[in-house]
C-alpha cells in the first residue's frame, strides 16, 4: 500500500490525518516539523507527503525546498495545508515546488479524495 | 463466526447467568451469581481497619490491589466462629469494586433458571430480608440466594452499622 | 466511511491550552523587554516571538475549525488576522496591544475550555471583546468575506458545455503534479472527449525526460459550473496556459486566470457533535521520547536478567549460588530504575506551575501601581503532574500576597532606603524525596503586632497571650485570618493562606514562614516529589505495623512516664524543646491490645502537620522505607485517620496515617504556648 509521511506540529491534527489514512489502508508515518520529517523522509522513500505551513524548527515552505532538492523526491506529490487567509503562503509554497494544498478545515472524506487523486 | 455458533454462546450465557457458587453459613446453604465471583482463597490473616463496623474484618492484598473483607456470619450478625482449614474468602466483582466475603466453606457450583425460584417468604428468621434475592428448592435442601451488590455496598456499611442497635432482626432459631 | 473526530477532541484542547500558555509567555517576555517604557510607545517585536504567537493562534484556529469548535474559530480567526498585521507592520506594536493580545489569550482560553465542558456560546464579555479586536485591525477579515462573496457571484448555471484548452508548463512535473492525473479528475466531473497535441514534440534527441511538451484540448458537454472546472486546475494555474471558454454561441468570456475558489473546502466543516463534553476526566500525559526510551531499554534489561535467573533455578550447584545471587542484585538494581522511569513518566518540570507567575505579578502589580521584578529559577526541577497541579493556585496565591501585601509602593521603598523595584525570588530545588519551594520578598515583612491585634480582635488568640514572635508568624495560617488592612480585591475576600496550607498538607508536604520585619517575607513549600512513592517511618503498635509519612516527622523521643504532665481535666502532654504538646496513644485511637500502655515502654514520635505539632505513641520504630501508595477508596471508602494504605515486602497491607487528621483530632487550646506552660 502506498506510504504518506503528515507533517504537523499539532498532534491533533497529526493524530486526525493519521487515523484517516490509516483507516483507509494507508501507511502513515508521522513528524512534527520539517526537520523531522526530512529525516524521515531521507530514510525512506514515501509516495505522498502531506504538511502543515507554519511550524516551529523548519516550517513546511523550506521543507518543500528541500525535499525538492532530493533525487527520490522531484516528483513526489507533496500537499500543504492551508487555511482560506494564506493565499500568499499558498503561492510560496507552489514556487517553492508543491504539488497543490489541502485548505483548513476539511474533513477526513475530503482528505481521502484529494489523496486518492494524486496518488492515481 | 456463523449463526449456530452465535446461538450455542448465547445458550451458554445464559446457562452461566443461572449458575450459582453455593457456601455455607452456620449450617445454611446460600448461593451467589458466579459471574459475579471472582475468585476463591483461603482464609489467610487481614490488616484491621480502625473505626470500622465489626464485620469487616480489614483489607487484604490481592495482588497489589488492597480489597475489604467482609465477614459474612458477622454480616448476618450470626454467631462468631473460628476460622479453620476450611474457611474461605469469596472475592466478588461487584460494578468494578472488589470485596472478599468470609464464609465458613464452599459447597458447589448448581443450576437454577428462573422456573426454580421462589419468592422470598415475608420473614426469613435471622437474615435481613434485603439480602435475599430470592429461594430455591435444591435435593431437598432450601437454598438462600443473595443479593450481593446489597451485601457489600460499602457506603451501605456505614449505615446498617450505625442502625444496627435497633433495626436488625434479633436471632432466633 | 465516516470517522469520529471526537476521538480527537481532548488532544486538541490540551494542545491548544498548552499552546496558549506558551503564547502568553511570549507575550509576557515581549512586555518585560517594554517595562519602563509608556504604555504608547510603539517598539518592534522580534520575530521570532512572533513567529511562535502567530502559531500558536494558526493552530487552535485550524484544529477548531476542523474539529468543529466554530466559536473558537472565529475568534482565533480574528486575533490571527491581527497578529498578521502586527508581523506585516501594519499594526503600532505598543504596550497597550500587548494587553490587548493577553486578554485575548484569555478569552480564547476561555473558549476553548468552555468548548472542553461542552459549552458552544460565547459569552457576552469575549463577544464585545472580539468586536473591538476587529475594530483594531485593518481590512484583513473583511477582505477575506468579501473574496468568497464574488466567487459565488462568477458562476453560471445555464450553460451548455466547456471548451477547454490547457497546455502545461514544461516543468510542471517538477510540482508533483500529472497532467493525466488532472484530465483523469476532470472525468470524474462527467463526459470529456480530450484531444492530445503532440506539435511541440521536440526531436528525440533533444527531449528532456522530466519536461513535458503535451498539450490538450477538452470538449466538455456537460452543464456544470465553471469554478468547479477550475477547482480541477487550481493547483497548476500557474504552471500553465488554460483556456476555459463557455460553449453557448451568444456568450463567450474568455477568462485566462479564474479566482481560486475557496468556497468549496469551506461549507463542509464537520458538525459540532452534540456531546463534545465527554471526554472531560480524561487525562493524559505528553512523555518526552527520551523518557519513553529508557523505559524500553530497562524493560529489555529486566527481560534478560529474568532468562539468566530461571536457567540458574534449572541447575542449582553451590557454584552457581554466587551467580544466582548477583543475578538477583542485577534484578533489584533493575527493578528499582524500572519503577524510577515510570514515576518520571508523570513527572512535569515544575515550571508548568512557575509559569503563571509572570502574568500574575504583572497583572497585580499594574492595578497596584507598583514595580516589581521576578525572579524564577529551577523551573526544570520535575515533580509529579498531580502535585504540580494542586500546588499551583496555592503558589499563585502566596506570590500575589507578596506583590500586594508584600512589597511597599515606590515611595515607600525609596523612603526606606530600598530601590525603586521591589524583588519578588521564586526558587524551586529537590532536596532528597521532596521538592522546596521558596518565594522571598524584598518588602516591609510581617508586621507583628498588627497581626496579633487581628488575631485577638478575631478571637482566634486569648487576649493575655504570649506568644513567640515565630508563633505570631504562624497565625496567618489560621483559618479566618486575614491580614489585608482592607479588602483589595486581589488578595482578600477571605481566602487566606489558611487554604495555602491547608492544600500544600493535603498532599503531604508542608509550608513555613519566615519573617524579617523591614526586610521581607520568605515562604517555603516543601512539597513531595510524587504522590505514588513515599519516604515512611514503619512504627508497630501491638501486632500492626503503620506508616508515618517522613516529611511530617520531626523528632522521636524516650520519654520517662514521670515526664509527661497530667493537667487537670486535660489530656497527657509530653514535654518538647520548651513546649508542651498533647499526644494520641495509637493503641487507644485504633483499639488495638498493645504491649506497651506506659510512654516509658515505648517511643513517642514528635510530627507536624498544618503547622501543629503533635506525639503519637507507639511501641517501636521498626524503620523507615519508600512505600508505594496504595489506594483504599477504591474498592473501600476513606477512613478517618487513615490516608491510605501500602503493601509491605511481606505482602501484608500498612495502613498510612493521615497526620493531619489525627492533628486536629487533638484538642488544640493546649497548643498555645508559653501561658499553658506557665499554668502547669
Amino acid at each position: 500500500m502506498a506510504t504518506i509521511l503528515t507533517v504537523d506540529d499539532t498532534a491533533s491534527m497529526r493524530q486526525m490525518i493519521g487515523f484517516t489514512l490509516n483507516d483507509a489502508g494507508y501507511e502513515v508515518t508521522e513528524a512534527a516539523d520539517g526537520n523531522e520529517a526530512l529525516a524521515a523522509a531521507r530514510k525512506s522513500k514515501f509516495d505522498a507527503i502531506i504538511t502543515d505551513i507554519n511550524m516551529p524548527n523548519m516550517d513546511g515552505i523550506s521543507l518543500v525546498r528541500e525535499l525538492r532538492s532530493l533525487p527520490e523526491y522531484k516528483f513526489t506529490p507533496i500537499l500543504m495545508l492551508t487555511t482560506e487567509s494564506q493565499d500568499s503562503k499558498r503561492k510560496e509554497s507552489k514556487e517553492a515546488g508543491a504539488t497543490g494544498w489541502i485548505v483548513k478545515p476539511f474533513n477526513p472524506e475530503q482528505l481521502l479524495n484529494v489523496i486518492k487523486n494524486v496518488l492515481n | 463466526m456463523d449463526n449456530t455458533n452465535l446461538a450455542d454462546i448465547k445458550e451458554n450465557m445464559d446457562d452461566l447467568e443461572q449458575q450459582y457458587l453455593t457456601f455455607r453459613l452456620s449450617d445454611q446453604d446460600y448461593g451467589i451469581p458466579i459471574l459475579e465471583v471472582q475468585e476463591i482463597k483461603g482464609w489467610t490473616a487481614v490488616t484491621p481497619i480502625p473505626n470500622s463496623p465489626h464485620f469487616i474484618k480489614g483489607v487484604l492484598n490481592l495482588r497489589g490491589t488492597i480489597v475489604p473483607i467482609i465477614d459474612l456470619r458477622l454480616r448476618f450478625n450470626l454467631e462468631r466462629k473460628e476460622y479453620d482449614q476450611f474457611t474461605v474468602i469469596i472475592v466478588v466483582n461487584i460494578a468494578g469494586k472488589l470485596a472478599g466475603l468470609v464464609v465458613d466453606s464452599v459447597s458447589d457450583v448448581v443450576n437454577a433458571s428462573n422456573e426454580q425460584h421462589c419468592e422470598a417468604p415475608e420473614f426469613e428468621g435471622q437474615l435481613n430480608r434485603q439480602f435475599i434475592e430470592g429461594l430455591v428448592q435444591f435435593d431437598e435442601k432450601l437454598l438462600i440466594l443473595l443479593d450481593i451488590s446489597k451485601l457489600a455496598d460499602i457506603d451501605d456499611l456505614a449505615d446498617v452499622s450505625a442502625d444496627q442497635g435497633h433495626s436488625t432482626t434479633p436471632e432466633e432459631n | 466511511m465516516a470517522i469520529d473526530l471526537t476521538q480527537f477532541h481532548q488532544t486538541f484542547f490540551e494542545e491548544s491550552l498548552e499552546a496558549l500558555s506558551d503564547m502568553e509567555a511570549e507575550l509576557l517576555r515581549l512586555d518585560s523587554h517594554m517595562s519602563g517604557r509608556r504604555v504608547s510607545d510603539e517598539f518592534k517585536a522580534d520575530n521570532e516571538s512572533l513567529n511562535i504567537i502567530f502559531r500558536a493562534v494558526h493552530s487552535i484556529k485550524g484544529g477548531s475549525s476542523t474539529f468543529g469548535f466554530e466559536v473558537v474559530a472565529n475568534f482565533s480567526h480574528v486575533l490571527e488576522s491581527l497578529l498578521d498585521d502586527i508581523r506585516e507592520n501594519r499594526c503600532k506594536t505598543t504596550r497597550d496591544l500587548i494587553s490587548i493580545l493577553l486578554q485575548s489569550c484569555d478569552c480564547l482560553r476561555t473558549l476553548v475550555q468552555n468548548a472542553q465542558n461542552g459549552i458552544n456560546t460565547v459569552p457576552a464579555d469575549i463577544n464585545e471583546f472580539q468586536i473591538k479586536l476587529e475594530s483594531l485591525q485593518g481590512t484583513n477579515c473583511a477582505v477575506t468575506l468579501d473574496r468568497r462573496q464574488k466567487t459565488r457571484s462568477i458562476d453560471h448555471n445555464d450553460v451548455a458545455g466547456w471548451d477547454i484548452s490547457f497546455v502545461p508548463n514544461k516543468n510542471i512535473l517538477s510540482t508533483g503534479n500529472d497532467p493525466v492525473r488532472i484530465i483523469r479528475a476532470l472525468t470524474q466531473l462527467g463526459k470529456i472527449r480530450s484531444r492530445l497535441n503532440i506539435k511541440s514534440l521536440p526531436s528525440w534527441k533533444n527531449i528532456n525526460p522530466e519536461d513535458i511538451y503535451l498539450s490538450w484540448h477538452i470538449d466538455f458537454s456537460e452543464p456544470i459550473k465553471k469554478s468547479q472546472i477550475e477547482n480541477v486546475f487550481s493547483w497548476v494555474i500557474d504552471d500553465c496556459v488554460l483556456n476555459i471558454i463557455q460553449k453557448t454561441d451568444t456568450q463567450k468570456s474568455p477568462t485566462s486566470k479564474p479566482v481560486p475558489d475557496t468556497d468549496s473546502n469551506v461549507d463542509t466543516r464537520a458538525p459540532a457533535p452534540g456531546a463534545s463534553g465527554n471526554g472531560l476526566e480524561v487525562q493524559s500525559i505528553r512523555v518526552s521520547t527520551p523518557k519513553v526510551d529508557a523505559l524500553v531499554d530497562l524493560v529489555g534489561e529486566l527481560v534478560i536478567t529474568q532468562t539468566m535467573l530461571s536457567q540458574f533455578s534449572e541447575e542449582i550447584t553451590p557454584e552457581s549460588i554466587e551467580k544466582l545471587q548477583f543475578g538477583l542484585g542485577l534484578l533489584e538494581r533493575n527493578t528499582r530504575e524500572l519503577q524510577e522511569s515510570v514515576m518520571g513518566i508523570r513527572m512535569l518540570p515544575v515550571g508548568f506551575a512557575l509559569n503563571k507567575l509572570p502574568r500574575i505579578v504583572r497583572d497585580v502589580s499594574q492595578k497596584l501601581g507598583k514595580k516589581v521584578k521576578l525572579d524564577i529559577s529551577g523551573e526544570g526541577t520535575e515533580l509529579d503532574k498531580s502535585v504540580i497541579e494542586s500546588m499551583g493556585d496555592a503558589l499563585m496565591h502566596i506570590v500575589r500576597n507578596s506583590v500586594d501585601h508584600g512589597l511597599e509602593s515606590p515611595a515607600e521603598r525609596i523612603n526606606a532606603g530600598k530601590p525603586e523595584t521591589g524583588t519578588i525570588q521564586v526558587q524551586a530545588s529537590q532536596k532528597g524525596g521532596s521538592v522546596v519551594i521558596t518565594i522571598e520578598d524584598d518588602g516591609n515583612g510581617l508586621d507583628r503586632d498588627l497581626i496579633l491585634h487581628k488575631a485577638i480582635e478575631k478571637d482566634l488568640v486569648a487576649e493575655d497571650a504570649n506568644l513567640t514572635d515565630e508563633q505570631i508568624d504562624n497565625l496567618i495560617f489560621i483559618p479566618g485570618f486575614s491580614t489585608a488592612a482592607q479588602v483589595t480585591g486581589v488578595s482578600g475576600r477571605g481566602v487566606g493562606m489558611d487554604v495555602v496550607r491547608t492544600r500544600i498538607s493535603e498532599l503531604g508536604g508542608n509550608v513555613e514562614v519566615i519573617n524579617k520585619p523591614g526586610s521581607g517575607t520568605k515562604l517555603t513549600l516543601r512539597l513531595p516529589l510524587t504522590l505514588a512513592i513515599m519516604d515512611g517511618l514503619c512504627v508497630k503498635v501491638g501486632s500492626q505495623v503503620y506508616i508515618i509519612p517522613l516529611l511530617s516527622v520531626i523528632e522521636s523521643l524516650s520519654v520517662p512516664d514521670q515526664n509527661i504532665s497530667r493537667p487537670a481535666g486535660g489530656s497527657e502532654l509530653v514535654p518538647f524543646h520548651g513546649e508542651y504538646l498533647p499526644f494520641l496513644k495509637l493503641y487507644e485511637l485504633f483499639n488495638l491490645s498493645s504491649a506497651v500502655k506506659n510512654t516509658s515502654d515505648g517511643i513517642i514520635i514528635i510530627v507536624e502537620a498544618e503547622s501543629k505539632k503533635i506525639g503519637l505513641l507507639v511501641d517501636e520504630i521498626v524503620g523507615q522505607q519508600q512505600v508505594v501508595v496504595k489506594s483504599l477508596e477504591t474498592h473501600y471508602k476513606r477512613v478517618e485517620g487513615v490516608a491510605t494504605a501500602t503493601i509491605l515486602g511481606d505482602g501484608e497491607v500498612a495502613l498510612i496515617l493521615d497526620i493531619s487528621t489525627l492533628a486536629n483530632l487533638v484538642n488544640h487550646k493546649h497548643h498555645q504556648g508559653h501561658s499553658l506552660k506557665a499554668a502547669s
